[in-house]
């Protein structure tokens, strides 16, 4: 039976992108960013995960506002980076495991989390830069991957408590798969950062802080908030909390945190990186 | 724990935002392609016609002024592939959202990590 190995956060800035394609990871404003992975690549190279799940937000590549789905998931063979608007470089496709990801459908939507389903997908910064930060140098096909995307761009985003529940959904999915797969849950985004609006540039290390210190052993501590709560907290789009949230509530009851990092600013963002695996 | 009042400095992007900022929206989400980046360059009066966008949305991407933008139903990741032609940094255009110069903004995302 398939298996979470565990799961990894991690900021998805898309300046990352252009730091790496510029080798800029020991250059002084990125270097305690950068820094910051090692331990997390180190941590994937002993678990050795067969898939990724990556519970990301799109920000406009691959849905516009005329169709906006609050959870679609990615059912093909291999999924494009495409062209942005703002000049990061595209990269290679990453590949797909679709009678896998029409497993996680089936089960998902039999458990009452209705997800769109796509045969087609183009992937933004948001999946792209965790996937070039956990797996450098394009070695990122190395493991298939399931694109889990949740709307952050149009209220009303789905609450805290609804994202983490749809997190505990998809475990229960994935530990339902008859084949021996190790998968590995990405939860990208945040953590506190503000782009639009007067109160552009906000970050709340206080609150980051403490999501950090909670998402292992007492995640359910934020479930009460409402997404105007976040907002308020972790700033317009540290709202993408809930795909942390997400993640945490596949990988079962009980982690145990073997790394973090966290840094002030990358880009507008208060950049964390978390690494937690399941205890059996 | 719950507190419905409204966030200073925050536009809330709901339904109605979104209804009063689609032709914006959608004029800047195509500027996903390239080619569509240069038909707006060469001739951008034509270019928003195209995309029907009504007066307010017109001068505020005549100004280049971001919190016009917002006001008039922009959303922050489709008017950000609008920035990107311009090539203007989300410290860009946080520094003109915030009435600081570029280097203040820096300074105050460095400060916070202090």
């Amino acid at each position: 039976m398939a298996t979470v190995v565990g799961g990894l956060t991690t900021s998805h800035i898309p300046a990352i992108g252009g730091a790496i394609a510029k080798d800029l990871f020991q250059d002084p404003y990125w270097k305690p960013f950068f820094d910051g992975y090692p331990p997390a690549r180190d941590w994937l190279a002993r678990v050795k995960p067969d898939v990724a799940v990556v519970i990301y937000n799109d920000h406009g590549l691959n849905f516009f506002l005329d169709k906006q789905p609050t959870f679609a998931m990615g059912a093909a063979a291999e999924y494009r980076n495409e062209d942005e608007g703002w000049g990061i470089p595209t990269i290679p496709a990453f590949r797909g495991d679709p009678k896998f990801s029409w497993h996680l459908i089936n089960s998902m939507v039999a458990d009452e989390f209705d997800l769109v389903t796509c045969q087609e997908m183009a992937v933004d910064h948001g999946f792209t830069v965790p996937m070039q930060l956990f797996w450098p140098d394009y070695t990122y096909t190395q493991v298939a991957t399931v694109p889990l995307c949740v709307n952050t761009v149009q209220h009303p985003l789905p609450s805290p408590r609804r994202c983490y529940r749809m997190g505990q959904a998809l475990g229960r999915a994935i530990r339902s798969y008859p084949e021996d797969l190790k998968v590995v849950i990405l939860g990208t985004g945040g953590l506190s950062h503000q782009l639009d609006g007067q109160r552009a540039g906000f970050i709340n290390k206080a609150f980051d802080t403490l999501c950090m210190d909670k998402i292992a052993d007492d995640p359910e501590y934020f479930l009460d908030m409402s997404i105007p709560d976040l907002v308020r907290e972790a700033g317009a789009q540290g709202a993408e909390f809930i795909l942390w949230l997400a993640m945490r509530g596949a990988l079962g009851d009980r982690v145990t945190e073997r790394h973090r990092n966290y840094h002030i600013p990358i880009s507008n963002t208060a950049a964390g990186l978390i690494c937690l695996e399941s205890v059996a | 724990m719950t507190d419905d009042q409204p966030i200073p400095g925050t536009v809330m992007f709901d339904g109605a935002m979104a209804m009063k900022g689609y032709a914006l929206n959608k004029m800047c989400y195509s500027f996903n392609n390239r080619e569509n980046r240069e038909e707006f360059l060469a001739d951008q009066e034509a270019y928003m016609e195209k995309y029907g966008l009504n007066e307010a949305q017109k001068q505020a991407i005549r100004d280049k002024v971001v919190l016009d933008m917002i006001a008039a139903g922009g959303n922050i990741y489709y008017l950000a592939k609008f920035a990107g032609i311009f090539g203007l940094s989300v410290q860009d255009v946080g520094a003109q959202q915030t009435g600081m110069t570029v280097e203040a903004f820096k300074n105050k995302l460095l400060e916070q990590g202090r």
